[in-house]
């Protein structure tokens, strides 16, 4: 399965998280709304302007920018 | 049985909800010490019951990022509550127990609450309470905080909690590596007793393995040697996970709470009773309300409802405030002896508590507006569609709220809009959001405009007033860039925001939330405004005039008088208001008035602000203002539209009222020194120039400190003195 930052996801597409490479406050954050290396994720949508991006993670939506989307990388489905 | 207990947990888990339900109107909300976080507290009593209930303030986890995560923490440290009643949502457990574990590992007394059951239901979630309870070795009551449902068993079982449990720090294992450190650095902490009076010593550990900031300072204050050993400890390990697993600590700590949360979920504590992947009617909302195309839409429509709202229903309460203290200083006017005292009354004392009652129903009708937004969900879809424009400029997409009720749709006001910043949770974003919401244009600057645009822009009204929001809004915007990029700058505060499932605001909560915010304005900043408006009354009376004048104006009305025939005296004395008079005593009522109006432009340039203005006058030459403009925005300061009555004092109208301006527009185009080139620069320096002392205390009670409320009364000055010197200069070049 091929591996691509989550920014460069579509709408609609799923797969598991492999890495979260934020340190600092964001990498905090992530971590603690539950985005964590084998967490599944389903992108729900993009705001009217592309950005920020909406998921689904763990059974809530989640917003993220694009900026912050950057340091995530998931495995697709 | 006696007791505090503090309510924590997620936000949107409904915390305040049940805080409402458990203690009813018996609540009061402050601040913690030192900062703008609310504290609510409460009171809970059945039969032999009573317990102090403390909402603490919403968090997903207990770091030392935000300010509301360590004012929860310190108060869970310092203040030791006898049980933290953790309201969890049922529909959303796994992530709730990330922070009832952090609870846990910190050795506090935890009761769950496991709330929205009737959600989860819904949901086809069904969980296994005594498994759960059982599991996590903590007491779990089921509630449905909304119909207070569950309420009564959540206290019985804390008061039994309280009594029976003693309570020792769960310990979760977080593997060889983290866990090998985290002993060494307990037993170093122990043996020294190592900041054990503030904080449990594996917590301390933990924390170090974190990078907790605030437990870090503490540590290099109490024991810089053995801080500086520990850190080195915790390099160590931090440098060997590196080379291992390219991971971090911190990393390692937060995925194994998960694993932890995972390994008792797993036990069939939850079952899923529907195809997880259907959408909820939440998300369908979602599919409309932030589609592409309608989004924006109903997102405007939406701002312009709340915006309606606000100012159109409370024109009527606002009404009957300015009519009651109309009829107070009717009565003053009729009773009372002319003279200082009654003009300090009237004008100094009437006036300010007007000031500050006439504020507090936009202020409670902005909140009621602004709570259904929030606790519906709505408010966080606004902010992630807004986002990508407001964080291009530093702000957060949660800022419109605030620039909208402040004027950005021309007509709001700036005190409703600084208390809006409330619901921005960043704190560089909130702070040059307060600082610039005062550019919009609010409704006590629109006499201003009126009258400026009908004495010179008669032709073009309506193209004038659509560039002055423009103005407004690319000069606000433009000034929090340029403070986010010098005195505020920073990263922004990530984003990382949660889309709560749209729901239903129970109607108790917005009445609890709206009269709160209300009676929190009108006894705080009140005191303090109705104290600045007799200041300012005072600079623009004192010291008056010598009375040499006095007497010759006096004379002069004398003369006046003397020259009436005596037909007229007679019609003058009889006449009731209202009632027409004959055209001969109209003349002669108009010089009196006259003589009056010139005594009161004398007053007023004698007065203290008069001769601040005029001494002024040398440097505001440069953007075209003479004495009386000076004067007129120093009252200005008071409220905006004073500077259309303070004009009209300064060019002997008599007092204008700011809602007729007929004869000040007709007698400006006339008055020596402007011309339409002044009234652009004037219109430049009224949107940026300091915010009414209203807002401007505000401003320093919402940014924590008054040193913002100063800044933004010279900045903003400054600011709007250097625009309109450059327009009316290069205006001026050109031959304008």
């Amino acid at each position: 399965m091929p591996k691509i930052k989550m920014r460069q996801m579509e709408s609609n597409q799923s797969g598991t998280i492999s890495a979260v490479k934020a340190g600092g406050e964001l990498g905090r954050r992530l971590r603690d709304m539950g985005l964590l290396p084998g967490s599944d994720i389903t992108i729900q949508g993009r705001a009217p302007l592309k950005d920020p991006v909406a998921l689904r993670i763990k059974g809530f939506t989640l917003t993220l920018r694009n900026n912050e989307a950057e340091f995530i990388e998931v495995e697709v489905n | 049985m006696e007791a505090t207990i503090a309510l924590a947990g997620n936000p949107n888990s409904g915390k305040t909800t049940l805080f409402n339900a458990l203690t009813g109107a018996r609540q009061h909300v402050g601040n913690y010490p030192g900062v703008t976080v609310e504290k609510k507290q409460g009171t809970y009593s059945e039969n032999r019951l009573k317990f102090t209930i403390v909402d603490l303030p919403g968090t997903y986890s207990l770091t030392a990022y935000s300010l509301e995560e360590v004012v929860a923490r310190d108060f869970l440290l310092n203040e030791k509550p006898g049980v933290v009643v953790n309201i969890v949502d049922a529909a959303n457990l796994e992530r709730n127990l990330y922070l009832t574990l952090q609870f846990m590992e910190m050795g506090i007394p935890v009761c769950i609450a496991l709330n929205m059951m009737d959600v989860a239901k819904t949901r086809g979630i069904e969980i296994d309470i005594k498994k759960l309870s059982t599991l996590l070795g903590i007491p779990v009551v089921p509630t449905v905080a909304r119909s207070g449902k569950g309420k009564k068993a959540l206290m019985e079982t804390v008061s039994e909690h309280i009594r029976d449990i003693k309570f020792t720090p769960l310990l979760i294992s977080y593997g060889e590596d983290i866990d090998g450190a985290l002993n060494r650095i307990e037993e170093k902490i122990i043996a020294a007793n190592f900041l054990t009076d503030k904080y449990p010593s594996r917590w301390t550990a933990l924390k170090y393995l974190e990078k907790d900031e605030q437990v870090l300072k503490a540590g290099n204050e109490a024991n810089p040697v053995l801080s500086k050993e520990i850190k080195h400890d915790v390099l160590n390990v931090s440098d060997h996970l590196k080379k291992t697993l390219d991971t971090y600590p911190e990393a390692i700590i937060a995925d194994q709470r998960y694993g932890y949360i995972n390994s008792i979920l797993k036990q069939g504590v939850v079952r899923h009773q529907k195809d997880q992947s259907r959408l909820h009617l939440s998300d369908k909302i979602d599919k409309v309300v932030t589609n592409r195309f309608l989004g924006p839409i109903i997102m405007l429509a939406v701002l312009m409802g709340l915006y309606k709202f606000t100012f159109t229903y409370s024109e009527l309460p606002v009404g009957w405030v300015e009519s009651c203290l109309g009829w107070i200083s009717g009565i003053a006017e009729a009773h009372m002896p002319e003279g200082l005292l009654k003009s300090l009354i009237i004008s100094g004392i009437i006036d300010g508590v007007g000031g500050v009652l006439g504020f507090a129903p936009l202020i409670m009708f902005m909140f009621f507006g602004i709570s259904i937004l929030e606790d519906s969900g709505y408010l966080a879809r606004v902010a992630f569609m807004l986002d990508r424009v407001f964080s291009f400029f530093g702000l957060h997409g949660s800022s419109v709220m605030a620039f909208i009720v402040s004027g950005g749709i021309a007509g709001g006001c700036a005190v409703p809009g600084v208390m809006a910043t409330r619901t921005l949770k960043s704190r560089r974003e909130r702070l040059a959001t307060l600082l610039t919401v005062p550019f919009m244009n609010c409704g006590a600057k629109l006499p201003v405009f009126a009258l400026l645009t009908a004495a010179f822009f008669a032709e073009n009204e309506a193209k004038v007033m659509f560039i002055i929001t423009l103005i407004a809004w690319l000069g606000a915007l433009l000034v929090a860039k340029l403070l986010r990029v010098t005195i505020i700058k920073g990263e922004s505060t990530p984003f990382v925001m949660e889309l709560p499932p749209y729901r239903l605001p129970t109607f108790r909560g917005l009445l609890i939330h709206t009269w709160e915010r209300t009676w929190q304005y009108i006894k705080k900043a009140g005191t303090i405004i109705v104290g600045i408006s007799i200041i300012l009354w005072a600079l623009m009376v004192f010291p008056g005039l010598p009375e040499t004048e006095t007497i010759s104006y006096e004379q002069k009305r004398q003369a006046v008088i003397a020259s009436i025939p005596a037909k007229i005296i007679s019609e003058l004395e009889a006449v009731e208001e209202d009632t027409e008079l004959s055209e001969a005593a109209n003349i002669f009522k108009d010089r009196l008035f006259e003589v009056d109006a010139q005594e009161a432009e004398a007053a007023l340039r004698n007065s203290v602000a008069g001769r601040l203005g005029t001494a002024l006058e040398s440097i505001t030459r440069l953007a075209g203002f003479d004495w009386r403009t000076n004067i007129a925005l120093v009252g200005g300061f008071a409220a905006k539209e004073v500077v259309v009555s303070t004009l009209g004092t300064a060019y002997s109208l008599g007092e204008v009222d700011p809602e007729e301006i007929g004869s000040l527009s007709e007698a400006l185009p006339k008055a020596p020194g402007w011309r339409p080139l002044t009234a652009l620069s004037l219109i430049i320096f009224t949107i940026f120039y300091a915010p009414c002392f209203v807002a401007v205390v505000c401003i320093a009670r919402e940014a924590g400190s008054w040193k913002w409320g100063a800044f933004s009364m010279v900045f903003n000055t400054a600011l709007a003195f250097g625009l309109s010197v450059i327009v009316f200069q290069i205006g001026s070049l050109l031959g304008y």
